[in-house]
């Protein structure tokens, strides 16, 4: 049975084996108590309606790699897209309706010769509106220290491997700049349609700690 | 400080330690580099951060050799850029 492990007791546990999360009877922070301060007031005073509030958590909480595995797939179709999205990202994304927002748009594309890899060392900046909320690992304090300084070890621990021939490129999200790697596209791919190359763009492909998957 | 660096202009981040919002990494400071792409300008985040008048600057991503940031780099001919602001920079 998964997660069957003699040398300690289930009581407490959910039915999967985990434990449950405790309650949060504790008091609220600062920073909650501020957050639905500001957000009652701006109802109250007619400046925004709940429905206005909750349709833009679910906005952005729609976004997700998706986004991004679709501007992939089209710079791998269309080499003169490819050029616009590595000249002005944030305006080829938006010829695709993504819009980036006040962030602007880098993408760095993976050759033969350069591995390109993204961190934020400084907090958790992520191109959002392309690949959705970062994974938790992105902003640990373990990826940030490390990725600047030995990138081919944590590439390794993510299962990539790069010839030594490859240089590593790491980016460092340090002020107004987002960043998206545009990952190799994968030997025969040639017959494949955007949708087809898009399924094969994975998220952390467009972070540099993966690579594109091959076609089965 | 100069308005523009080039690209390809040899730089190198000031070695100082004000407190504050700041955001130059503390391991590039000191360290020299090569202007990659001249961005910008961008509010100084410094100012920003604190909701004061901020004034626009220009801002350089700047490539950096990992040999030259850590010393012991398992690569040293690997790469590193970061973007940082004007008033950071100086000539190297």
């Amino acid at each position: 049975m998964p997660h069957d492990h003699p040398e300690h007791s289930h009581e407490g546990m959910s039915p999967s084996g985990h434990p449950y999360r405790a309650d949060q009877d504790g008091p609220l922070t600062r920073s909650q108590v501020m957050e639905i301060a500001i957000r009652e007031l701006l109802i109250e005073k007619g400046v925004l309606t709940a429905d206005q509030i909750a349709s833009q958590i679910d906005a952005m909480d729609a976004r997700n790699p998706a986004n991004g595995a679709q501007v992939v797939a089209r710079a791998w179709a269309d080499p003169a897209f490819r050029d616009r999205l590595l000249t002005d990202g944030s305006a080829a994304c938006g010829e695709m309706g993504f819009d980036v927002g006040p962030m602007k748009l880098i993408a760095v594309e993976n050759t033969d010769a350069l591995h390109n890899i993204i961190v934020c060392t400084l907090c958790s900046c992520y191109p959002r509106n392309l690949l959705g909320l970062p994974p938790d690992w992105y902003k640990s304090r373990a990826y940030r220290s490390r990725t600047v300084r030995e990138p081919r070890k944590v590439l390794a621990e993510f299962g990539v491997t790069l010839p030594d021939d490859v240089e590593v490129r790491v980016h460092d999200s340090t002020a107004d700049m987002r960043y998206l790697v545009v990952p190799r596209r994968p030997d025969g791919t040639e017959d494949l349609d955007e949708a087809g190359l898009a399924a094969l763009v994975t998220r952390d492909s467009m972070i540099g700690t993966g690579i594109a998957k091959t076609p089965e | 400080m100069p308005d523009t660096f080039a690209p390809g202009t040899r730089v190198t981040v000031r070695s100082a330690f004000p407190p504050g919002h700041i955001r130059t990494p503390a391991y590039l400071r000191g360290a020299t580099g090569e202007v990659e792409r001249v961005l910008g300008p961008f509010g100084n985040p410094e100012r920003l951060a604190y909701n004061l008048p901020a004034e626009k600057l220009p801002l350089y991503r700047v490539r950096f050799r990992l040999g030259d940031l850590f010393d012991g780099a398992d690569r040293p001919d690997d790469t590193l850029e970061a973007e940082i602001f004007a008033h950071w920079l100086e000539p190297a």
